[in-house]
């Protein structure tokens, strides 16, 4: 299919540097904020602060004030779900990147010194920096008083006897497997502008996933009313989840209160961003795999350990997600999965792309690779006998009543030239070097579960000029929802898409519709959207009933820029016929909940929100890899990946996001490696933190399987995250299939493929003597 | 200082001090208008490539130059290579293939694609993921970036009106006077 798609609407702005994020706005006059983070400086992750010694700063030319949790009004607390996250430390640090200090300066240069010249005395503390020590009895504590511990949650997923069906299976295959910190690496750090305008509303621009709760998360750390405060999130660069919560928004906040009325600009330096941003959660799982001799599964047995950090973030939400996802996109009658989720001294884990998932795809694929081999059946053929199909259930006693198309999928790489020639491929490896093609089926849940309505609320006017304008409320992280708004509203008003515009989201013009995550953007705005605009063409085509005295509908029809009555021919320009309409009646607004699934209650215990999910997207990937047994290096060769993402709207928006997904799925598999030590992050840049650059990755192949979800926008079901889940367990199966390699550690270092090529070689001699 | 250089085409005479990093110069300058913030800083420490700029035609990192390097040089960015009304053939072809997702790494990719077709009117795709494997892109996976210049370079060569011979004028001149005084993006990012 060529690329026929229209160009985003966003696109030439941002490729000719016109386009205005949240980084750029610098209003006249603008002073500069800064946070005060002691610990990464002093080697510390958790320390009682003993003082704070600003005179040196405050010496400094052009630094105004720096305040301390003494000058935050309210309670100076903040976080999603749980409020355990102090604006400034006042008393303790739980994490090397904590603030004390908030600096406001005249100018970058000023805030700079000023924070160069800042002095703390933290007395350390003794620190826990892994979640299985954390658990033990006489761990130091991250939060004193909690009843739990360092436990923030532990949840079960229990479906079946799986206890003894691991007894009863044919063959069980078991493994260990564990996923590092990731870094969402967005290119825009952290930033926003904040003002208090003279009228008590605090505004503020930022580069946010969530502007509607941000206004919460600040009033409620700020002891401010969050309906004086008005948040715009211009398009943002980059999101990928680290951009949903609190990382500059509380601080602007304190910030804009203590600069008399000027506006003030935060924005956070590659470091920091690094050193005090929200992470991919690590996770270590203990699972095993039952099947019967023909390979049909029968039971799953995974316990699982979230390493939150120091607050408690999204860490319950991303573990419920990832223990629904735990046992693959399979049918598995008998379900065990237990999940914890602990406090450390290590950076805040939070939302990433994949969700959960991510950490957990690695195991079940693993592991069906394994069972494939112990019972010598074809790798593909035994994920496609137990994939799930519509009418299933699910792991968590889910039945699918959705789109569930992973069969189509799977046929689709099945009959890709790299996957019928795999053999030919790893016969074809030069000297010193493997080759191997792997496979993997993933999924991904869609929309926020059950217990967390996922709404959106649409809003869509006919400007007096006679144009239309789409009222965004849900941020473009990059991911194009603005765009496919535009082009939704277009096809359903019968407009050019070039001619709709977008107003970005901004809650005083917005309606309330959430976060931009959870691959929920276009299916829930856009669905409401729909409905919107559904209503304003019925109205105006009933409006321009009046002025072409027409006594029925009938004929009368919304075309490019004019309303026609078919019958006489006669044409009425929209932007005669709205001013035929006050203001009020020239806005529809609609709204739309996301399905959910019946209740399940019973197959669960210890869930707080978002369980369980009905709408899945689900992809197979393929990777074709060259592994070279001198260095250890992998290079992925090609790539390829079949999507399910019900039907496609722009054929561009879904391949953007399959190859990127794959693209960050890839640095997660082979580059990313996240290294801490004691609580401090050693990869503390982006010298010491490699992404993929355009020589690290592929040009990855992104094929569509044609699908419907019937309750989705046009057809469509989200595809956001689904494809950064394939490329790890895919890799590894290519690993097992060029050199018979085990690997369940990721990332997959050059280090950590030369020792388990050093072990698999002997091993190899002796069976083919 | 006083500072003198053309940048997209204008001569810019501005009071700075000279350590001051040309990447703040040229954000606090804008082109052309202060309001463009066109120059990019993803990182400050020359990795990610996302405030490239041509100096007298060479692809250099802005963050890992200071501002007296710009005397008397010839500074183009993302916004004078082209216009939302009158985009340059790379930007356009961003636009078309896909290129653009936050876009936050757009405009510098732009420039390195534009110094990349100065030198290799028909790249390879090899070549043109050499050749931006200094701009990080997180969003795209660069296939389609890859795509986009690809495409321009096709464009460039059938009508050779999309091509800016005025800089492809300048920089041979340049090219002849060219002195070490800028770090090259690789050496720097080395160091």
């Amino acid at each position: 299919m060529p690329r026929l798609s229209p160009p985003r609407a966003d696109a030439l702005s941002k490729a000719t540097g016109a386009e205005r994020y949240a980084f750029d706005v610098l209003p006249e006059g603008c002073l500069h904020a800064g946070a005060y983070r002691p610990g990464a400086a002093l080697g510390v992750a958790h320390g009682r602060v003993r003082g704070v010694d600003a005179s040196a700063a405050l010496a400094v030319p052009g630094v105004l004030r720096v305040l301390t949790a003494a000058d935050v009004p309210g309670p100076n607390l903040h976080g999603i779900m749980h409020k355990d996250q102090p604006v400034l430390c006042g008393e303790v640090i739980r994490h090397a990147g904590d603030p004390v200090a908030l600096l406001l300066a005249e100018t970058p240069e000023a805030l700079r010194a000023g924070l160069a010249a800042m002095r703390a005395d933290i007395e350390p503390l003794p620190g826990v920096f892994d979640p299985e020590a954390a658990l033990k009895r006489g761990a130091p504590l991250v939060h004193q008083g909690r009843k739990d511990g360092n436990l923030l949650l532990r949840a079960v997923i229990e479906k079946g006897k799986a206890k003894a069906a691991l007894k009863a299976a044919a063959v069980v295959v078991r493994g260990e497997f564990s996923t590092p910190v990731q870094e969402h690496a967005f290119l825009e750090t952290q930033c926003g502008v904040a003002q208090m305008l003279p009228d008590g509303i605090l505004h503020m621009t930022l580069s946010t996933q969530s502007p509607f709760r941000d206004r919460f998360e600040i009033g409620g750390a700020l002891g401010l009313d969050p309906f004086k405060i008005r948040i715009r999130a211009p398009h943002l660069g980059g999101g990928f989840g680290g951009k949903d919560g609190a990382t500059v928004q509380c601080l602007l906040g304190l910030a804009a209160l203590n600069t008399g009325g000027k506006p003030v600009r935060m924005a956070w330096d590659r470091e920091e961003s690094i050193l005090a941003g929200f992470k991919r959660h690590a996770v270590r799982l203990r699972c095993a795999l039952g099947a019967e001799a023909d390979g049909t599964l029968t039971v799953f047995d995974c316990r699982m350990l979230f390493d939150t950090g120091a607050y408690a973030h999204l860490g319950g939400e991303v573990m419920e997600l990832s223990m629904e996802h735990a046992s693959g996109p399979y049918r598995v009658p008998h379900v065990r999965v237990e999940g914890r989720c602990v406090y450390t001294n290590n950076p805040i884990a939070g939302a990433f792309r994949g969700f959960g998932v991510a950490q957990a795809s690695p195991a079940f694929e693993g592991l069906m690779d394994e069972l494939a081999a112990k019972l010598g059946l074809d790798p593909l053929a035994l994920r496609r006998k137990n994939a799930l199909t519509r009418g299933d259930e699910n792991c968590s006693g889910v039945r699918l009543t959705g789109s569930t198309d992973l069969c189509a999928c799977l046929d689709a790489v099945a009959g890709h030239p790299f996957w019928t020639g795999r053999e030919d491929w790893r016969k074809s490896a030069p000297p010193f070097t493997r080759r191997g093609v792997g496979l993997a089926a993933v999924f991904n849940g869609m929309g926020y579960g059950r217990g967390l309505p996922d709404m959106a609320i649409a809003k869509v006017e006919l400007t007096e000029a006679g144009e239309f304008l789409v009222y965004n409320a849900v941020a473009d992280m990059g991911q194009g929802n603005a765009s496919a708004f535009a082009l939704l509203a277009a096809q359903e008003l019968n407009q050019e898409a070039a001619s709709v515009g977008l107003v970005m989201p901004d809650t005083e013009r917005c309606h309330p519709s959430g976060s931009s995550s959870a691959g929920r953007s276009t299916y829930t705005f856009g669905n409401a959207l729909v409905r919107a605009c559904a209503a304003l063409r019925h109205k105006l085509i009933s409006r321009a009933a009046m002025p072409f005295l027409c006594d029925t509908l009938d004929g009368l029809e919304l075309e490019p820029g004019r309303v026609v009555h078919r019958p006489t021919g006669r044409a009425m320009p929209l932007s005669v016929l709205a001013r035929f309409l006050p203001h009020d009646d020239r806005i529809c607004v609609a709204e739309f909940l996301m399905p959910v699934a019946q209740d399940i209650s019973g197959s669960a215990r210890g869930f707080m929100i978002g369980f369980p999910h009905l709408l899945f997207a689900y992809a197979a990937h393929l990777a074709r890899i060259e592994l070279d047994e001198l260095t250890g290096r992998v290079r992925v060769c090609d790539y390829v990946c079949a999507t399910d993402g019900g039907r496609v709207l722009t054929r561009q928006g879904f391949d953007q996001q399959a190859q990127g997904g794959a693209a960050q799925g890839i640095g997660f598999a082979l580059f990313e490696d996240f290294r801490l030590d004691q609580g401090r992050t050693l990869t503390s840049d982006l010298t010491r933190y490699l992404i993929p650059t355009a020589l690290d990755v592929p040009d990855t192949v992104s094929l569509a399987v044609d699908g419907c979800e019937d309750s989705g926008p046009h057809g469509l079901k989200g595809v956001g995250e689904v494809g950064l889940n394939g490329p790890a367990p895919a890799i590894a199966s290519a690993l097992r299939h060029c050199a018979g390699l085990r690997l369940r550690q990721l990332p997959f270092t050059p280090e950590r493929l030369l020792k388990a090529l050093s072990k698999a070689r002997p091993a190899k001699a002796r069976r083919s003597a | 200082m006083m500072l003198l250089f053309r940048l997209n085409g204008q001569s810019v005479e501005v009071e700075t001090a000279p350590d001051r990093r040309a990447v703040d110069l040229l954000r606090d300058l804008g082109a052309p208008h202060p309001d463009v913030k066109d120059v990019k800083e993803g990182c400050g420490t020359g990795e990610c490539g996302a405030c490239s700029v041509l100096v007298d035609g060479v692809h250099r990192l802005s963050c890992l130059m200071l501002a007296a390097q710009l005397a008397g040089r010839e500074v183009v960015t993302a916004s004078g290579l082209g216009s939302e009304a009158a985009p340059h053939a790379i930007q356009r072809a961003f636009a078309d293939h896909g290129a653009v997702q936050c876009g936050f790494c757009t405009p510098g990719m732009a420039v390195a694609a534009a110094a990349l077709l100065q030198d290799n009117m028909a790249p390879g795709r090899e070549d043109i993921r050499r050749a931006i494997s200094g701009n990080l892109c997180r969003c795209t996976g660069y296939v389609m970036i890859v795509d986009a210049i690809e495409a321009a370079a096709g464009k460039m060569r059938s009508d050779p009106s999309a091509l800016h011979e005025e800089r492809v004028a300048s920089r041979k001149a340049a090219k002849s006077s060219r002195k070490a005084t800028m770090p090259s993006r690789k050496k720097a990012g080395k160091s």
